[in-house]
């Protein structure tokens, strides 16, 4: 029986197997996206991220789903420095991250309305969205005279111009700057990557909670089974 | 004293309710062959994620609200604002794949020791049944999140019932409850979600128990422990007390009672089986983006289709046959029939030797190339359709297929091996 068992699953995996590097070839060419190496567990870093989104991005994308109590309570920000340096518009702290950009019109200006960023984190993943920001060139046929080699065609100005520069892009798809921004290519990541952080904290605000309680979860599980084993031994002595 | 006023009790609950009766005619006197191995666990395990499902979609539904203005953030509300509101979520979507790995196992030890076989052909049907109603269960909660996988596939799946000659239209018109998938069809697939699939589902979960306890259970060794009555030496007879119903009408042999031996063990397996989901739900909940699809975080718009629309991967069986027939009519009734196949398949099935053991290579050989097409049909459904992935997955259906033609076709003059008369320890 346990041959049987064990052809069926090795069956499996083999079929398995020979359908994965398949499936690579069937999706076609991906993009190359660099890996945004954040750390959820970094609050310095997630308030950069929250300071740039709020500076830069919350005009256009609104964070509709999330609060700004709950963000200053997560990253450790102080009420009032909060209401002071993190929200301009008078909205309250118990209410949803939000602009007051006009949705009909923002169609006519962007060809469609820019989307709420709550999520993006999880519908994209932290590492598209490192990429994104750092792969526009110039392309005097868009509209804003840039385009995005991560998201063709983008709607989207370079909002981060004046820190990152602009680059241009040659026959090869490569990148290369043709104009520095305030900040050197090292220091625009180090942006770029608590900007990232941040958005996949918003993603998910209990992402740090939801594992360090399953570690725990595990470990009671863990020597639970240990004890039903024996529990199971004792009992089955009487049949075996 | 105190389990004085308990007796008392359950006497006086005894004499107007058999409670203590069914307890012992179900659980504690019921005779389960003392050779269940792994495969015999999922039963067990079937039940334990109906109640978790039952559980977290009752505390779900405190805080869902089920509109298409609304739908979405509320979803984003439980999981932000709703004190453990992602907990219940995540025990909830993860809980729905699980529901699918368990029965598919489930099916396939039916296939395995032939548990199917007569007296057990209504038990089986009745399993299907569950099958069925919990693919429609699984296909309406898809799409309560609103979100654009959700109104997509919902959108593939629907148009299927488009196909039907004649009333297709106006069939798809009836499910959708208007001209496209709207706030109309959130609403009663919300319906039939919360209220009118649980209750067949446990209906049918009841009736599946009782078939099953009244042919009594199958086993690896395809062996009955029940034996006519008055043909069992008296020292041979198993040494458990059963409960009157089975042990007046048969010999019982090789058996124990179902509670406490099987409860310690299914206990244990839980335990193994709970750490598997938990180490899912609280370390990769998306399960790898099979589990909750990247495109269902954002909302539904019926102007934007996702890159690659792929039903949830355990319909990904189903689908591919679907996606492999050129013909989308055909298609659909390709589909259909590998469903009606399994509610068939006792009658496919026309020999008496149940277990895989004592049947011939060529029965185990089936058996694993059916396996083997299930899983790469399963797995070729949650991929783009290209026309490699077209040819293996004809290829697989056909082995689909080909696994019941073939039985039906071998099985009645099967070179079998003697099965004993007694289960060895």
């Amino acid at each position: 029986m346990k041959k049987l068992i064990i052809a069926a699953t090795f069956g499996m995996l083999c079929s398995v197997a020979a359908l994965v590097p398949f499936s690579a070839v069937a999706s076609g060419p991906s993009i190359h996206l660099d890996k945004a190496n954040n750390d959820l567990s970094d609050k310095e870093s997630l308030k950069k991220g929250f300071k740039t989104y709020i500076d830069n991005c919350l005009g256009c994308h609104q964070l509709q789903y999330q609060r700004y109590s709950r963000t200053f309570t997560d990253l450790g920000i102080e009420e009032a420095d909060g209401i002071a340096n993190y929200m301009y518009s008078g909205d309250k702290v118990g209410g949803h991250i939000l602009n007051n950009m006009p949705k009909k019109e923002a169609e006519k200006w962007f060809g469609s309305a820019p989307p709420d960023l709550t999520l993006e984190a999880r519908l994209r993943s932290p590492d598209w969205i490192y990429t994104y920001l750092r792969s526009f060139y110039i392309d005097e046929a868009r509209p804003f005279g840039v385009n995005n080699t991560v998201f063709k065609d983008v709607g989207m100005p370079h909002v981060l111009q004046n820190l990152q520069g602009v680059s241009t892009i040659d026959e090869h798809g490569q990148l290369s700057p043709a104009m520095g921004g305030r900040l050197t290519a090292e220091e625009y990541d180090v942006v770029i990557r608590d900007l990232t952080n941040f958005l996949e904290y918003v993603g998910e605000p209990n992402k740090l909670e939801r594992k360090a309680i399953g570690y725990w979860v595990l470990a009671f599980l863990f020597f639970f089974f240990i004890l039903t084993y024996f529990l199971k031994r004792e009992y089955w002595k009487d049949v075996h | 004293m105190l389990m004085k006023v308990f007796t008392d009790f359950m006497g006086w609950i005894d004499k107007r309710l058999p409670v203590t009766d069914a307890w012992n005619k179900h659980i504690a006197q019921y005779p389960a062959p003392k050779n269940f191995n792994f495969w015999y666990i999922f039963g067990s395990l079937a039940m334990l994620v109906l109640v978790n499902q039952f559980l977290t979609g009752i505390w779900l539904t405190m805080n869902y609200e089920p509109s298409g203005e609304g739908a979405f953030a509320s979803i984003e509300y439980i999981m932000r604002d709703v004190d453990f509101g992602w907990l219940l979520r995540y025990m909830h979507s993860t809980g729905a794949s699980a529901f699918f790995i368990v029965v598919y196992l489930h099916m396939m030890r039916g296939l395995m020791y032939g548990s199917y076989q007569k007296p057990r052909e209504l038990l089986w049907i009745f399993g299907m049944l569950i099958f069925l109603v919990l693919m429609a269960e699984a296909f309406m909660g898809y799409l309560l999140p609103w979100g654009n996988m959700s109104y997509w596939g919902a959108q593939v799946i629907i148009s299927i019932f488009g196909l039907v000659p004649i009333i297709g239209d106006d069939l798809t018109l009836w499910i959708r409850g208007d001209y496209v998938i709207s706030g109309a069809t959130l609403n009663r697939f919300f319906a039939l979600h919360v209220i009118a699939m649980p209750l067949v589902l446990v209906l049918l979960v009841f009736l599946h128990i009782l078939a099953l306890h009244e042919v009594g259970s199958n086993n690896p060794e395809g062996i009955d422990i029940k034996k006519p009555k008055g043909s069992v030496k008296p020292e041979e007879l198993s040494k458990f007390t059963f409960h009157k119903q089975y042990s007046d009408k048969y010999d019982i042999v090789d058996a124990v009672p179902f509670h406490p031996y099987y409860t310690v063990k299914d206990i244990m397996y839980v335990v193994g089986f709970l750490f598997l989901f938990c180490w899912v739900m609280f370390f990769a909940p998306e399960g790898g983006g099979y589990f909750m699809e990247a495109p269902n975080f954002t909302p539904a718009n019926g102007l934007k289709t996702p890159e690659h629309i792929a039903p949830v991967w355990y319909f990904g069986p189903f689908y591919t046959i679907l996606r492999v027939i050129p013909n989308a009519m055909l298609g659909a009734i390709g589909m259909f029939s590998a469903i009606i196949v399994l509610f068939l398949l006792p009658w496919f099935d026309r020999g008496t030797v149940k277990s895989v053991r004592y049947r011939s290579k060529l029965h185990l050989f089936n058996l694993i190339q059916f396996a083997i097409c299930f899983v790469v049909l399963g797995v070729l459904g949650t991929m783009p359709a290209t026309p490699i992935a077209n040819l293996i997955g004809a290829i697989a259906s056909f082995g689909y297929f080909g696994f019941f033609v073939a039985l039906w076709l071998y099985s009645k003059n099967e070179n079998t091996k003697p099965v004993p008369e007694r289960i060895a320890d």
